[in-house]
């Protein structure tokens, strides 16, 4: 790994002022410029090599994914590392882009940054990372982190100007939030083009003649895309998990003859519900009535209650208390799932925030209150 | 088409149609297709599907569009309210992981 960092005397800087770049496998970046001074041994493996550019040199990017990104990319959806899941912001290359290429522009989230570079096998393009703090580009443009200013700081910083030849930018849509596209013509003289919102998107909207069809220009949320943060809230909601247990084990007291049975009924009705407002509840989103999404939640948390109190036979008083304690449950993992979404208004959370805090909290109470009585009284 | 609408979608959103000069710039950021174009001058077409993300309001050249922008995240308006501060997802202390 050292010898690509150390500088290669000349090699890339004696490229005269044409543009015509070259793959130099194991040239070094240009220490002079900003973002790639810093990339130096943080190159990450995605670099396949550097791309001399006239008097410049820039990191080539690999299209494809190994073993390591992708175990990677795994970790940071369990919620493992996820902080250093970051790409160095800068200007990087991908297949054999000429002054002609088109510019994309992306955030530095690992995960978002591979799913561009995994779609462009066989384009040649250039990609600028903007430094959003590893955060996605949608909620880095609705924090202003992938916003107007840094797009101009790095569209200077990297002379871009002086590595294409058009004023194109090329952007996710969903970055739009952040990024006033005159302002940035304005101050760097590159026009924005809006891009699809999916990088799957992105071939066919190049080949098209940088032309969006109806169905790239919208939000899909499909059952993959509800599905895909659905092990990290799996993962995180471990401390939920535990409790459950806790809870059902607590209920079989006083561990009596049988007491076994009881723990087992009761934590598997509570396991249950979790399991269905992290798994069931995304996956159903479009099917349960409402449209907020707390009573969507309480709806799948009551009737899960009712029919696992039923199908393990607990008496009616302790059945009631779980299925109240369900139904609080998934409607506050239902209501935290607003944050998964790209269609939720501020407006709405904020009002269901203040309709469904306290709701939640009673049933809560109540249900647990009811189990344990039931389980004292013995009804 | 799934049925994306929330509740209160779209509240906050205002078009200002006299000062709209017809360029289409919101149009093209909008990410739900709510504002529609007709005889040069900008309409919310689709008010439910506006999850008041800003993009248009940002865009717009003249000025013409007003919207609350924010997070439409719960945690994020939890988190906000219990520190007394803005909505925030905090994505960047590395604790949270909201998106
Ligand atoms: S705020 Fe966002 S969703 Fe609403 S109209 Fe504007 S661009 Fe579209
Ligand atoms: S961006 Fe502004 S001026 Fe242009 S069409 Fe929309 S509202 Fe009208």
């Amino acid at each position: 790994m050292a010898s690509r960092f150390t500088p290669l005397a000349g090699s890339s800087r004696t490229g005269t002022a044409g543009l015509s770049p070259s793959v130099l496998p194991r040239a070094t970046p240009d220490p002079d410029l900003p973002g790639f001074a810093s990339l130096g041994n943080r190159a990450g493996p995605w670099v396949s090599g550097y791309l001399a550019s006239g008097t410049r040199s820039v990191a080539l990017v690999s299209t494809r994914l190994t073993l390591r990104d992708r175990f990677g990319n795994l970790g940071v959806r369990l919620g493992v590392r996820r902080n250093r899941h970051r790409v160095t912001a800068g200007l990087y290359a991908v297949g054999a882009p000429n002054p002609a290429s088109p510019v994309l522009v992306t955030s530095n989230y690992k995960l978002t940054f591979d799913s561009l570079r995994k779609e462009l096998a066989g384009i040649d393009a250039w990609i600028l990372v903007l430094d959003t703090r590893g955060v996605n580009v949608w909620c880095a443009a609705g924090k202003g982190t992938f916003g107007t200013s840094e797009l101009v700081a790095k569209v200077s910083g990297t002379r871009l100007g002086e590595v294409v030849e058009h004023r194109e930018l090329i952007l996710p849509k969903l970055g739009a939030p952040g990024v006033a596209a005159r302002e940035v013509r304005l101050r760097t003289g590159f026009r924005v083009l809006w891009g699809p919102v999916l990088a799957a998107d992105i071939r066919a909207y190049l080949s098209a003649g940088k032309r969006k069809t109806a169905g790239m220009s919208v939000v899909r949320f499909g059952l993959r895309d509800r599905l895909t943060l659905a092990p990290i809230e799996l993962v995180h909601s471990w401390p939920v998990a535990l409790a459950a247990l806790a809870l059902g084990l607590l209920l079989a007291a006083p561990w009596g003859a049988g007491w076994m049975d009881q723990a087992l009924a009761a934590t598997v009705l509570l396991e249950g519900a979790l399991l269905l407002a992290t798994l069931g509840f995304p996956a159903l989103l479009f099917v349960l009535p409402f449209r907020a999404f707390a009573p969507k939640g309480a709806v799948l948390g009551a009737v899960w209650g009712c029919i696992a109190s039923l199908a393990l036979g607990l008496p009616w008083g302790l059945g009631t208390g779980l299925t109240l304690v369900s139904t609080a449950g998934t409607a506050w993992i239902g209501l935290n799932f607003t944050g998964s979404t790209t269609y939720t208004s501020p407006t709405g959370a904020l009002l269901e925030v203040e309709r469904s805090l306290w709701p939640c909290i009673a049933t809560l109470a109540l249900g647990l209150g009811i189990s344990v009585l039931s389980r004292i009284i013995g009804f | 088409m799934l049925n994306t609408s929330y509740v209160l979608n779209g509240t906050s959103l205002v078009i200002d149609e006299a000062a709209c000069v017809g360029c289409g710039d919101c149009l093209d950021v909008c990410p739900h297709a709510v504002i529609a174009l007709d005889g040069g001058k900008a309409w919310v077409a689709d008010r439910g599907a506006c999850m008041e993300c800003g993009a248009c309001a940002r865009n717009c050249p003249v000025r013409a569009i007003t919207v609350k922008a924010g997070v439409g995240c719960a945690a994020a308006i939890i988190q906000g309210k219990l520190r007394g501060t803005a909505p925030s997802c905090d994505c960047d202390s590395g604790s949270g992981d909201c998106c």
